[in-house]
């Protein structure tokens, strides 16, 4: 067993840097975050989360911790127990998309000991897999940019490893056998993580949510399902697994609709930039002020700012020479401002990581005051270029 | 395990079946609110009488009393079909097998239509709830149009490779490899994927 040899010493995940979908490398990274892949899998022969005793919980996540501690992902992969770990930590893993809000908070009567697991692989993060979530399995696998093929070859492969040392739970009429019937068949979802603040500036956006609902795809905020499209992130992702191929939907996705909504992003970027620049500037430049100054700042509100400021950076409304300077005496300048830095800014203001910097827990009004602190801190003091 | 009322915290104790459109509704009332929406079911009466008195309470004929009792559940995890519908989930693989009669239509509602696994299987398949013989290879399409859509296809693999876009030739080679395994379906709405690999 190589259990040890892949698993740190600290059970606590380390994150000092950005995770790979605030990369900002690859395609279409003005408007695409991230590309997403996920499959649904299920051990054949045990009870789902909802008829599962612990005992039986308990013998999945043995199962795949074996088998996943041993399959060869060309990664290195870190395995962590939720079940004993810190809720901050916890919370560092959701805000990082690594793991669902119900697999944090875990199931059943004693939510807090329900045996389940995230194995991630270190330091990309651009493999994920759930162990007892709403499924026994579910396999992430995420890359920066719009690279849908990517990761679906990813995602594909590992399943490939899996299933060598496991028997999933599939019909040959049904597909792969989930818990929720709506993931029954390929138990796929793909999508994109895409900034609109163009879309949202010009109202064009509810035409998109329209055509997307025509398409039989979801259009979801940036912490997936309920959850509002704050700092203008949207999530864009096939809704159907019954009937059509893996090949079909990444066809669909990449070749035609993603490129689409992309391109309609920026011809509403070019618009505003046209017909409403003083405004746009206004805008831009206003939330550039209000994380350079404020003094308290909730979630939503970093969010929304830094929206505008990454939508000044990559439309060149704010280059890095306007911003650049000011570095506090003694100090060395900091990089330049960038979509990247934006990128990971935007995860860092989040409760969590906050209080992950401040190293210690917080309450939100402290959270508040330490996220102002936070964001003038990093976006003074930048240099000229790279 | 009982049931809560639709519309109280009581425990229901009449369940109520119709199916309209295709489409099956059910109602778990407690007596007090089952009594104030004029649905009553003695378990003992006769079934004509019990019809009778929908009739003449204007509720659409097709329905049936199920008794708490009598509702099938999952010989393997004991889940009854009411208890997948307050939740949303099954219990186990064979939930699927053992629905699959109400789970149907409910399924291909949601799934926009489809009834029947395309894609990816498997190498080694752990068969569970499907009694259904092997699902044929998709051969929805004539094969003339599958040859065409081939043709067409490796012709774009050509044309990706000789202008040196590479994962475009990965990608549309991977396509191909779907279709000639018969994992991708062939259909008319979706031409070989042409973008960026027609000529310059």
């Amino acid at each position: 067993m190589s259990d040890e040899a892949k698993q740190p010493g600290d059970s606590a995940p380390q994150f000092d840097r950005g995770a790979e979908w605030l990369r900002a490398e690859g395609e279409s990274t003005d408007v695409v975050f991230s590309s997403r892949v996920r499959l649904a899998r299920n051990l054949a022969g045990m009870r789902f989360a909802i008829k599962a005793t612990r005992g039986d919980r308990q013998q999945t996540l043995d199962a795949c911790r074996e088998v996943i501690l041993r399959a060869d992902f060309g990664a290195r992969v870190m395995w962590a127990d939720l079940h004993s770990m810190a809720p901050l930590d916890r919370s560092l893993l959701v805000e990082r998309h690594l793991i669902s809000k119900p697999h944090s908070k875990g199931r059943g009567t004693n939510p807090a000991e329900d045996p389940r697991a995230v194995a991630i692989s270190v330091p990309d993060e651009r493999l994920a897999i759930m162990v007892n979530e709403e499924d026994h399995l579910r396999i992430q696998c995420v890359r920066s940019g719009l690279a849908l093929s990517q990761a679906w070859r990813d995602a594909d492969m590992v399943d490939d490893q899996v299933e060598a040392g496991l028997d999933y739970a599939f019909s040959p009429r049904l597909g792969y056998l989930t818990a929720c019937p709506t993931n029954v068949g390929t138990g796929l979802r793909m999508g994109v993580m895409l900034h609109l603040p163009g879309l949202r500036l010009t109202g064009e956006i509810e035409k998109v949510k329209r055509a997307a609902d025509g398409m039989s795809l979801v259009v979801r905020g940036f912490y997936g399902e309920g959850s509002e499209a704050v700092g203008d992130l949207f999530q864009i992702s096939n809704q159907t697994t019954l009937g059509r191929s893996e090949a079909e939907v990444l066809r669909m996705l990449e070749l035609e609709i993603i490129p689409k909504v992309v391109e309609y992003e920026r011809v509403s970027r070019r618009e505003l930039l046209a017909k409403r620049r003083i405004g746009l500037e206004d805008q831009v430049w206003r939330a550039w002020g209000e994380v350079t100054n404020a003094r308290l700042l909730t979630t939503d509100e970093a969010m929304r700012a830094l929206s505008l400021v990454r939508l000044g950076v990559v439309t060149g409304l704010i280059r890095p020479a306007d911003v650049a300077g000011q570095v506090e005496e003694g100090g060395a300048p900091k990089k330049a401002l960038d979509a990247q830095m934006v990128n990971s800014l935007l995860l860092f203001v989040q409760p969590a990581h906050l209080q992950r910097v401040v190293g210690r827990d917080i309450n939100q009004e402290q959270r508040r005051i330490a996220r102002a602190a936070f964001l003038r801190e990093r976006l003074t003091g930048l240099a000229l270029d790279r | 395990m009982s049931m809560k009322c639709d519309h109280c915290d009581r425990d229901a104790t009449v369940h109520e079946v119709t199916m309209r459109n295709g489409v099956r509704i059910e109602k778990h009332l407690c007596d007090e609110c089952a009594a104030q929406r004029g649905v009553t079911a003695q378990p003992n009466a006769p079934i004509n009488e019990l019809l009778k008195q929908f009739m003449t309470q204007g509720i659409t004929p097709g329905i049936q009393v199920v008794p708490q009792s009598r509702q099938s559940a999952c010989p393997s995890c004991k889940l009854t079909f009411a208890e997948f519908k307050q939740a949303g989930l099954l219990g186990c693989p064979d939930c699927y097998r053992a629905f699959e009669g109400q789970l149907m239509p409910l399924l291909e509602r949601a799934q926009e239509g489809g009834q029947e696994h395309v894609g990816k299987r498997p190498r080694r398949m752990a068969i569970s709830g499907g009694q259904a013989p092997v699902a044929p290879a998709p051969a929805a399409a004539p094969a003339i149009d599958r040859d065409r859509m081939l043709a067409a296809m490796r012709k774009a693999l050509e044309t990706a490779v000789a202008q040196e876009k590479y994962e475009l030739a990965a990608k549309i080679r991977d396509q191909i490899r779907g279709v000639e395994e018969g994992r991708t379906p062939v259909t008319s709405a979706h031409p070989p994927p042409a973008k960026g690999a027609g000529p310059a």
